[in-house]
């Protein structure tokens, strides 16, 4: 009987012991494969690395649906913003010609654009689905220059793992992981359904990323930081939404 | 007593301990992985269900199609306040926002669901739980025994305590409704309403109609669900609820309960007319 008992409680501890050292395997293979959110160390982070490390190895390159001319929505809507600010007004009663998006971090030729300069980059158009994390939708038509684009002009370094992205309002910064950064539909977008990016909608540069939700398609863009990691912005996790208590990554 | 006694002591004690939980009958009421999905489908249906609504008060309208916002008419809106105040509901507040932690917990709760669904699923299908346990007899789904089972519900006439061993055909029946239809509605309309999974699997979303039909269709399957919800643990109430959901946890009913020792196997189905 404690024969039993002992070899029972030796394979028990066999078994624990490597499904112990399976899961810090299997951590650290899903670390090296950037499977893991900067907010997994949040209270519900095992449900947000399972959503996240899930929707990479399977949707990864997929392209967000697109839809037909008619359906456009003919009453789209903007939700509301914050108050924009006077260094806004300021550059709004220029007609924009100041706004300038600054490119830093891991990139080879640090820079800064001018609205009249990214206008002159190749521009590509979706007509994609927002959809809000509230749950209401619309579709337009948006034109912009590819993340993509930028990306290459400025060199990214290799090392790139996100970029993170800042909004003329300082609470409203973001970041994505490359996969979603070099996708060909991730637009600094200029334009919406064949006229200049409304304020409303975050005119004059709007961060489209249509395989995510509307929270992280940040209006009002005005800097970009490639980097290997997310740790010295902010808290550490991310993005300005977990901060807030929304998940990094809004792909559900 | 020397010390080399203290490890046989402490494994007879144990042994007595097992000896003493052991069922007295070698069938229990239900399989151990039954019982163990059953209590966690239940925490994640419930965390499921909270946050759920906590979500809803962020936009309580409900459209069909593609798209739908406060600008486009809705096909109904429910009577509840917003938490936010984009929303014209009526009420002169707005609720607080709860969208953050409840959506971190809606998708955890998610995949306890579905892994612990999937896993149970696949016992239910290899061990001969649906066979056995699930699915109807053929006997039991003719009008006029169906009709005779829809009566005895709404009679509210009780189970025998012998009945207490099987499930009878309307049990049966919503168990597979739930289990192979509304669950899986679920779930494909939860993933329905992934930009991610969207652009992955675009017809699982022109199938339904579009992104706003399947949050539609999400919310009332939620409805069913709850339904089911409320009358199972009515009828639970109603049998017996202690030696119920005692034997949901243990697997045994109590002794007065169990079958006559003539009846040759406790687990198969009772299928005869009982009347």
């Amino acid at each position: 009987m404690s024969k039993i008992s002992r070899r029972q409680l030796m394979t028990a501890g066999l078994w624990s012991a490597a499904g112990a050292s399976g899961l810090v395997v299997a951590a650290k293979v899903a670390e090296r494969y950037g499977l893991i959110p900067p907010d997994a160390r949040v209270l519900y982070g095992a449900g947000e690395t399972l959503t996240y490390a899930a929707q990479r190895l399977l949707t990864r390159h997929s392209l967000a649906r697109e839809f037909g001319r008619s359906e456009i929505s003919k009453d789209p809507f903007a939700n509301e913003v914050d108050p924009l600010g006077a260094d806004f007004q300021r550059l709004q009663d220029g007609g924009f010609a100041d706004w300038r998006l600054a490119v830093d971090g891991l990139v080879a030729r640090p820079a800064s654009f001018s609205l009249a300069e990214l206008k002159s980059f190749p521009r590509s158009t979706q007509i994609t689905l927002i959809a809000c994390e509230e749950g209401w939708s619309y579709i337009a038509e948006w034109s912009g220059v590819p993340l993509a684009h930028i990306l290459n002009l400025v060199g990214a370094l290799p090392q790139a793992r996100y970029v993170v992205y800042r909004s003329i309002q300082p609470d409203w910064w973001e970041s994505i992981d490359m996969a979603d950064a070099l996708h060909p539909q991730t637009f600094l977008t200029l334009g919406m359904n064949g006229e200049e990016l409304p304020i409303a909608f975050g005119g004059p540069l709007r961060l489209r990323v249509p395989r995510q939700l509307g929270y992280k398609n940040v209006k009002y863009v005005n800097r970009l930081t490639v980097t290997d990691s997310l740790k010295p912005f902010g808290k550490g996790l991310g993005s300005a939404s977990p901060e807030g208590g929304y998940s990094w990554y809004a792909g559900i | 007593m020397s010390s080399l006694d203290a490890p046989q002591a402490l494994s007879r004690a144990v042994a007595q301990t097992a000896e003493a939980l052991r069922p007295r009958h070698t069938s229990s009421r239900h399989p151990g992985v039954v019982r163990v999905t059953h209590w966690l489908i239940t925490l994640a249906f419930l965390a499921l269900l909270v946050t759920g609504v906590a979500i809803l008060f962020s936009h309580p309208r409900f459209y069909w199609g593609e798209i739908g916002n406060v600008n486009t008419r809705p096909l109904f809106t429910l009577p509840i306040p917003a938490s936010r105040d984009t929303i014209a509901t009526g009420y002169g507040f707005v609720l607080p926002d709860q969208n953050g932690w409840s959506r971190y917990l809606h998708f955890e709760a998610a995949w306890v669901a579905v892994l612990t669904g999937l896993f149970y699923v696949a016992f239910g299908f290899l061990d001969g739980h649906f066979r056995r346990n699930l699915v109807p007899a053929p006997s039991d789904l003719s009008p006029a025994s169906l009709a005779r089972d829809v009566g005895r519900h709404l009679r509210f006439a009780l189970p025998s305590d012998q009945e207490a061993w099987s499930h009878n055909v309307l049990q049966r029946l919503t168990y597979l409704l739930v289990i192979f239809v509304l669950f899986p509605l679920m779930i494909w309309t939860g993933l329905a309403m992934s930009p991610a999974v969207e652009g992955a699997f675009p017809s699982l979303v022109i199938a339904l109609g579009g992104r706003q039909s399947a949050r539609t269709i999400h919310f009332f399957v939620t409805i069913f669900l709850v339904l089911f919800l409320l009358v199972h643990v009515l009828m639970v109430y109603l049998a017996g609820f202690r030696e119920r959901v005692g034997a949901m946890i243990v697997g045994r009913l109590p002794e007065r309960m169990e079958p006559e020792p003539a009846e040759p196997q406790h687990t198969e189905p009772q299928h005869t007319d009982r009347r």
